[in-house]
C-alpha cells in the first residue's frame, strides 16, 4: 500500500471553519454549538437560526445532548464557536457579577405546555431571590401542580438564562438541579454576594 | 423514525478521507474547494440520507462530482500565460513529490486510487462513477499503485 502523507489538523480546522461560515450564509446551519469553561464546569451553547435553543452541563453528557437535538430538532449540527459569541460573553459577564440578566433571543421550541408556561415565568424570580415550587405552580396557572414544576425545572433547556436555579424548596433548602446541587448553591451564593454589594 | 446523529460528527469522521481524496483526484491546491464543496452539499442532502446508508461512500461519491466541477471551474478561469510558472508548491513538506506523482497519473488511474484506496469504495461503485467495468477498475487502480511504487522506489534510492 502506498502511504500518502496525512493530512493535517491545522488543515482540517481552517476547512471546518470555513464550512461552518459558508453553511451559515446558505441557510443550512440549524444548528451551531461550542462548549465553554464556566465556575460550574464545562457549558454546551447550542443556537439556532431563532436564537439559543439549549445550555447544558457536563453532567448531563454533551454528546448525547447533541444527539437529542440532532433528533428533535435538526441533524444540522456543526460546532461554531463564533456564532455563540455573544452568548459566551453574557455567561462571563454574569459569572463576574456584572451581569443579573441575559438578553440574548431565545429559541422556546423544545419547551412544551405547561413545562413552557414554568420556564417563562423563570425570569419573574428577581436576581439574588428564590421562590418555591409551590410559588411558581401558582404563578403558572396550576397551583397544585408542585411536582410539575419540579419536572419542568429539571427539564429546563436553558438553565442559567432562564433562572431554574432560584426555584428551591418550600423550607427554604436548594433542592435538586440539573447541573448538580453544587452548582446550584454556587449560583445561589453568586447571586446573593453580588446582590448584597450592590 | 431512525436516529441520525449530528453532522457535526460526519465531518470528524470521514473529513480527512474526504480531504486525501480530493488531494489526489484534484491537486492540493483546488482540493480545500472540493473538499468544502463536498461537505456543503452533504450537510444540505444530510437530513433525507437513508439512516442505514454508507455515509463514507455517499461522501466520496459527492466528491467525484464536486471534483469535476472544480476543475471545469478551474479551466474556465484559467488565463494562458507565456511563461508557465513552477508548480505550485502546496504546503505538503518532504512528500510533495509523491502527491505530484498521483497528480501526474493518467486521471482514470487517479480517480480510481482515490475512490478505492484512499475512500475504500468497492470497485463496483468506483466503477460506477468513472466508467467501465468493476475488472477494468482494478486493472487501472493496479497500474497507478505499480507506476507510484516505482516513483518511491526511485526517491528511495536517489
Amino acid at each position: 500500500m502506498i502511504e500518502l502523507p496525512d493530512v493535517s489538523a491545522d488543515d482540517l480546522a481552517r476547512l471546518h471553519g470555513v464550512l461552518a461560515a459558508r453553511a451559515a450564509a446558505d441557510g443550512l446551519l440549524d444548528i451551531a454549538y461550542r462548549t465553554v469553561d464556566s465556575p460550574v464546569g464545562p457549558l454546551l451553547l447550542a443556537r439556532t437560526p431563532v436564537g439559543l435553543v439549549r445550555v447544558a452541563f457536563a453532567v448531563q453528557d454533551h454528546a448525547a445532548v447533541l444527539d437529542a437535538l440532532a433528533a428533535s430538532v435538526s441533524p444540522r449540527v456543526l460546532e461554531a464557536p463564533g456564532r455563540l459569541d455573544d452568548v459566551a460573553r453574557e455567561l462571563d459577564e454574569y459569572f463576574a457579577g456584572r451581569r443579573t440578566a441575559f438578553d440574548v433571543p431565545l429559541d422556546l421550541q423544545l419547551l412544551r405546555g405547561f413545562r413552557r408556561d414554568v420556564v417563562l415565568h423563570l425570569p419573574d424570580i428577581a436576581y439574588g431571590r428564590t421562590a418555591s415550587y409551590a410559588t411558581m405552580a401558582t404563578l403558572a396557572g396550576s397551583p397544585r401542580a408542585v411536582r410539575a414544576v419540579g419536572t419542568a425545572c429539571a427539564l429546563n433547556p436553558l438553565p442559567l438564562v432562564l433562572p431554574c436555579h432560584r426555584v428551591v424548596r418550600s423550607d427554604g433548602t436548594p433542592g435538586q438541579y440539573a447541573g448538580g446541587a453544587d452548582a446550584k448553591l454556587a449560583l445561589l451564593d453568586l447571586e446573593t454576594r453580588v446582590g448584597a454589594a450592590a | 423514525m431512525s436516529v441520525k446523529q449530528p453532522f457535526e460528527r460526519v465531518v470528524a469522521v470521514h473529513g480527512p478521507t474526504v480531504l486525501r481524496v480530493c488531494r489526489a483526484v484534484v491537486g492540493p491546491v483546488d482540493a480545500d474547494d472540493a473538499w468544502s464543496e463536498t461537505f456543503l452539499a452533504a450537510l444540505r442532502a444530510y437530513p433525507d440520507l437513508p439512516a442505514d446508508a454508507n455515509v463514507e461512500a455517499w461522501l466520496v461519491t459527492i466528491a467525484h462530482r464536486k471534483a469535476i466541477d472544480v476543475v471545469r471551474r478551474a479551466a474556465r478561469h484559467a488565463v494562458p500565460v507565456a511563461d508557465v510558472p513552477e508548480r505550485v508548491a502546496a504546503p505538503l513538506g518532504r512528500d510533495l513529490d509523491l502527491w505530484a506523482a498521483v497528480g501526474a497519473l493518467p486521471t482514470k488511474q487517479r480517480q480510481v486510487v482515490a475512490y478505492h484506496h484512499l475512500g475504500g469504495l468497492p470497485y463496483d461503485d468506483v466503477a460506477a462513477l468513472v466508467g467501465g467495468t468493476a475488472a477494468a477498475a482494478r486493472r487501472a487502480a493496479a497500474d497507478g499503485i505499480a507506476t507510484l511504487r516505482r516513483t518511491v522506489t526511485d526517491q528511495e534510492e536517489s
